[in-house]
């Protein structure tokens, strides 16, 4: 048997090795789907609670909106307002007592965490659509865009570029946060670190351990958004086309 | 003589209680170049972008070519498309690249195909002199260039009548000058424009009208010579002194 610390945690990483790394698998997975999923949702709701109402619609139309905005807005603040691990288990297990589903504690993961994300991500995305100036919208209009080919072509690029860090924000949270659903039996990585140390009543060594590995993922994912919203941001300089003397020419820099 | 494109009629709107338009009458025929001056708060801006209908009217009439704009079934896309806007703040799409600036309201709303587009974005960009730069973006280029860009925008629309909200007041003063050089030869090619401006030099040399608007209301209506050098109006006149005064 292992004595110190530093063997312990060789012990573990050759006996549970493949442990460790299927478990993170599953916590990258939940959290790769739930953010994109959740991120989806919440452009969705978004996008549809900033349909413009006119004074001049009509009160069917009217009254739609208003009670699909309250909606969207119970569902938002009751997925907001409660813990993901208690959402969790009343999902889970009420789906089966109430309505005989025998969903797979991985089916119900997917749906808990990106349900749970889309709340956020539906604030997150209505800032980042209302934080573009109406000068854009007005724009737009000018030329005879309807709403939908100003949200399309203008608004959303411009929003989701702005609102990126945020989305970055939210996928290392359900890294993180995807541990909760060890209480569903997910087998994920905090699920499968528990019953390594459990077998050994080893905590300390295998969390340590756990502990690295949730930090790798998180930081590698960092590292990879920065890089996307670099791509996003577009090169800082241009080609001069066709002028007299010079046939093409390369700005840099540029004004911001 | 030729019915008016635009014909406005008892316009009025409000913003709560502040009255910003009180009963506006107004029309302008083809080829018209209109100035509208007056003081900060008169309704300028308010009164082109009620004719964009980026403002809905409280009450009154806008007719283009006989149709009114506000019936109801009355296709406001293609109407804003055949009436472009030009803004004080340019409002270039910061997305997409000059070139496309001028591309994605003809894919979009006039359904050209992209190649069709991209051709007639070039011609025109050309014409105000930003074809050079157009892959650049938005951010990458000055205010004078943006402007011309915008203006270039609102063209590519082949447009009947080009409405400016103060084009060049948010430019640095050196940069004025392009901007209302590229406006000169537009008004030279015969489209209507309706131009809401502090440049008394433009409205002198370039519009054959001047609309003095004051309070809300519209004071005078003439032409240059008439306004500039004999303003009937007693606020018409202070105001022209006042503007002389500043330069």
């Amino acid at each position: 048997m292992p004595t110190s610390f530093f063997e312990w945690v060789v012990f573990f990483i050759n006996k549970y090795g493949l442990f460790f790394i299927q478990g993170a698998g599953t916590t990258l997975f939940i959290a790769s789907i739930g953010t994109i999923a959740g991120f989806a949702i919440g452009l969705a709701v978004a996008v549809v609670r900033t349909i413009p109402v006119e004074e001049n619609d009509s009160l069917a139309r009217k009254f739609f909106y208003k009670f699909v905005r309250f909606i969207f807005v119970a569902y938002i603040e009751i997925f907001r307002g409660t813990p993901m691990i208690v959402q969790a288990m009343v999902i889970y297990y009420g789906s089966a007592e109430l309505w005989g589903l025998d969903m797979s504690p991985m089916i119900a993961a997917l749906f808990i965490v990106s349900v749970n994300t889309g709340a956020y991500m539906a604030e997150i995305s209505r800032g980042g659509i209302i934080s573009i100036d109406r000068g854009q919208y007005e724009a737009a209009q000018s030329i005879g865009m309807t709403h939908s080919q100003t949200m399309l072509n203008i608004i959303l690029p411009q929003a989701i570029r702005n609102i990126l860090p945020s989305i970055g924000n939210e996928f290392v949270v359900n890294i993180k946060d995807t541990s909760v659903l060890n209480v569903i039996s997910v087998t994920e990585l905090f699920f499968m670190s528990k019953s390594a140390a459990g077998t050994y009543m080893r905590y300390f060594e295998v969390f340590f351990i756990t502990c690295l590995i949730y930090f790798v993922l998180t930081f590698s994912v960092t590292r990879l958004l920065l890089l996307v919203e670099k791509k996003l941001e577009g090169p800082d300089s241009f080609v001069i086309h066709g002028s007299q003397t010079v046939p093409q020419a390369v700005i840099k820099g540029g004004r911001e | 003589m030729s019915n008016p494109v635009l014909t406005i009629s008892h316009l009025k709107k409000t913003f709560g209680d502040n009255v910003v338009l009180k009963d506006i009458d107004f029309f302008a025929n083809e080829k018209d170049v209109v100035s509208i001056i007056g003081a900060s708060g008169s309704g300028k801006s308010t009164l082109l972008r009620c004719i964009n209908q980026l403002e809905k009217p409280t009450s009154g009439d806008i007719f283009f070519h006989d149709k009114n704009i506000q019936e109801a079934g009355f296709s406001l896309s293609s109407y804003r498309a055949k009436v472009g806007m030009v803004f004080q703040s340019f409002n270039l799409f910061n997305n997409l690249s000059v070139l496309q600036n001028c591309v994605v309201g003809q894919i979009k709303v006039l359904g050209r195909n992209r190649k069709e587009a991209e051709q007639r974005a070039l011609d025109i960009l050309s014409k105000v002199g930003m074809d050079q730069y157009i892959s650049a973006k938005p951010r990458q280029i000055s205010g004078g260039q943006k402007q011309r860009v915008a203006i270039a925008r609102a063209l590519a629309m082949d447009p009947e009548v080009l409405l400016f909200d103060e084009p060049t007041s948010a430019l640095d003063p050196e940069m004025v000058g392009e901007v209302l050089n590229v406006m000169t030869s537009l008004a030279k090619t015969g489209l209507t424009m309706l131009v809401v401006t502090h440049e008394m030099d433009f409205a002198r040399d370039v519009s054959n009208r001047i609309i003095f608007m004051d309070a809300g209301v519209i004071l005078e209506d003439s032409t240059p010579e008439e306004i500039l050098n004999h303003p009937k109006n007693e606020r018409t006149r202070m105001f022209l002194n006042r503007s002389i005064k500043n330069k």
